[in-house]
């Protein structure tokens, strides 16, 4: 421990003046004025379910915290319960992938990321067999500390071959990635969102369908070109309003597929000589933003390049909104860099 | 029998700690609105044994050297523990209504960087055995005499993390090491014994070289006696006290709620809780 953090454990404390709860709700993220909807992922597993015998639902001892309790309601013998045990929950799903089955496998980031990474690297991915990883709390998600924030899951798992890598929006978003997880032959990680997930994308862009492996354009914009994914591209859009008011135009350019990586789209959007912002709901290290600028790098493509991202640090606990204010993440802060780096 | 023990220093009886821990667990629920609180009422008991019968601890001196090390596992478990740090001085009773608050040193889940008395950081599941088996390793080589209590859930009996450390710990002869576990049969889908941990418990243990008890963790005498036998016991192996609890015990309309892993209370519930307990204070 340095003498820093040693002198803040002994410093006494008191209560603060204004009571924000520590929260583990994504739905507290979204802004005001979104609609939600209630366990897309649930909804949508339930439906590709039924049509396809093939889906089975595994977790590991989560289930009513990521939305698979909808799906386990629905086909009870369809679904497995594996106890806490994500090393078990990655082999067991690769068993049955064997068999033929295409396991959705469900737990927290970290401890897919963390604890469970050798199970999905060896059984899952190295074989290319179809189970899909869908895991709660991305990124700053939650006020629980380190143990519950997965800052660097997309670092993880970028390394690893043959896994496709998503990170949603919104309810569309994760409705849409279900059939299409499905349909695609091989591992996925997808982040989650969980609970009650506000829809987005749709407001600002009415036909918006989600496509595996391709990044759109949600709004155009001829100064500032933002490349986002998760629920930074909501948070994108949000600050290109403000921005608007000030006269500034803002396109919103959403990656949901981080692996692979849309780079004909990136690199066609890049080339139009706005100033470039990657922004996304993960660690400075590892994740969209440096996947977006060896993309450029690679291609020769050079805008001015600034990156929106959580730093290489464990971050503190505490209520969310306090958090994503304090690293960066809220609207506000969003649009003040923008404008700083105009 | 071992020697000094914390009761020694307060004729304050455990009932009566096992309940000021529960009562600060209220209140800090009651800040929060939320937390684990069914775990706090459920494990006040195991705690109240742990803090005030066996462990040595200078309470002015939480790194003192000589104190048992308590290892807190599972870190949703914090606002049980910091009830019982509070009601050991070691944290002041003053920043309760700091709990789980921005800048707290008591945030919901425990981490050692935030709170004196919480050795690990906890959060992750699993943990808590294997660090015991190095601290008791570690303090046997210095030539200490502390012991290592590991407080740990049913849950995380699902871990395969946990029986590596089991092995390990009998491997090793850890005659040092206690482990407490909190079988409250619940984890956050539902009953441990659909899950993961389909008994028989202590037999397990036994099978794998430990010392184990099972006992009533609601019952203060029975844990007293389980934790003195635990500490007594000449074998050269680990031990572990296996305490069924009762989540939410003491307040009986929480203990009769079918999801009790993170328990709904509503806001005018809490005085309600604290009224009840208050009636039953003892002395
Ligand atoms: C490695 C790991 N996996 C999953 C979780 C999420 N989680 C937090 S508490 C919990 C239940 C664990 O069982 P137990 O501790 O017995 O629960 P309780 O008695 O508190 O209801 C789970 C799965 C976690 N914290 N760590
Ligand atoms: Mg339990």
């Amino acid at each position: 421990m340095t003498a820093a953090a040693r002198a803040r454990k002994y410093t006494p404390r008191t209560a603060p003046e204004t009571k924000v709860a520590t929260s583990a709700m994504i739905a507290s993220l979204a802004a005001e004025g979104y609609d939600t909807v209630s366990a897309p992922f649930g909804h949508a597993l339930v439906a590709a379910a039924k049509t396809d015998s093939r889906i089975v639902g595994l977790t590991a001892d989560l289930a009513k915290y990521t939305d698979l309790h909808v799906f386990a309601q629905a086909y009870p013998d369809r679904f497995y319960q594996m106890g806490m045990a994500e090393q078990l929950l990655m082999s067991a799903s690769a068993g049955l992938a064997h068999e033929g089955f295409i396991p959705f496998a469900t737990t927290y980031a970290v401890f897919a990321s963390r604890r469970a990474y050798d199970f999905i690297c060896m059984a899952i991915a190295e074989e290319n067999l179809p189970v899909k990883i869908i895991c709660g709390l991305p990124g700053l998600t939650t006020g629980y500390g380190p143990s519950h924030q997965a800052t660097e899951d997309l670092a993880i798992f970028r390394g690893l071959p043959n896994l496709t890598i998503l990170d949603p929006c919104d309810a569309t978003d994760m409705a849409q990635m279900v059939p299409a997880m499905v349909a695609h032959d091989g591992p996925v990680y997808a982040r989650l969102l969980r609970g009650k997930v506000p829809s987005v994308l749709t407001r600002y862009k009415p036909d918006y369908q989600f496509k595996l492996g391709r990044a759109q354009m949600i709004r155009d914009g001829s100064d500032v070109l933002v490349v986002s994914s998760g629920i930074m591209t909501m948070r994108a859009l949000d600050a290109a309003e403000l921005l608007a008011a000030d006269g500034v135009d803002v396109g919103v350019l959403h990656v949901p597929t981080i692996k692979p990586l849309d780079t004909q789209t990136i690199l066609e959007q890049a080339a139009k000589g706005r100033l470039l912002v990657t922004a996304e709901n993960h660690s400075e290290i590892g994740g969209l933003g440096e996947a977006v600028a060896r993309c450029l790098l690679h291609a020769g493509v050079t805008p001015t390049y600034r990156q929106i991202a959580l730093p290489d640090a464990f971050l503190e606990a505490g209520a969310l909104p306090t958090l994503h204010k304090m690293y960066g993440l809220d609207t506000a802060s969003i649009a003040q860099k923008i404008r700083g780096w105009l | 029998m071992p020697q000094i023990t914390a009761d020694a220093r307060s004729n304050m009886s455990l009932a009566r700690r096992a309940w000021g821990i529960r009562r600060k667990a209220l209140q800090m629920g009651e800040v929060q609105g939320q937390g684990y609180v069914g775990q706090a009422l459920g494990v006040a008991d195991v705690l109240a044994v742990s803090y005030f019968h066996a462990m040595r601890f200078q309470p002015e001196d939480p790194e003192w050297d000589g104190r048992d090390r308590f290892l807190l596992s599972i870190g949703h478990y914090a606002i049980a523990l910091y009830a019982a740090l509070i009601e050991a001085g070691i944290l002041p009773e003053n920043e309760i209504n700091t709990y789980g608050m921005d800048d707290s040193r008591m945030p919901m889940s425990g981490m050692a960087s935030y709170t004196p008395g919480m050795e690990i950081t906890g959060g992750s599941l699993g943990h808590g055995l294997g660090i015991a088996v190095g601290m008791a390793l570690g303090l046997r080589a210095k030539g200490g005499d502390q012991f290592v209590y590991n407080l740990m859930s049913d849950g995380e009996l699902g871990e395969g993390s946990t029986w590596e450390a089991v092995m390990s710990a009998t491997q090793h002869q850890l005659s040092n090491l206690i482990c407490i576990v909190d079988f409250n049969n619940q984890q956050a889908d539902g009953p441990s014994r659909d899950a993961l941990a389909v008994g028989p418990e202590a037999p397990k243990w036994r099978a794998f070289g430990w010392h184990a008890q099972e006992v009533d963790g609601n019952d203060l005498t029975a844990l007293t006696a389980a934790f003195d036998a635990a500490r007594c016991d000449q074998g050269a192996r680990p031990r572990v006290i296996i305490c069924n609890t009762k989540m939410c015990k003491g307040i009986p309309f929480l203990e009769r709620r079918e999801m009790t892993h993170f328990v709904r209370v509503d806001p005018d519930e809490w005085a309600r809780a604290l009224t009840i307990l208050d009636e039953e204070m003892p002395l």
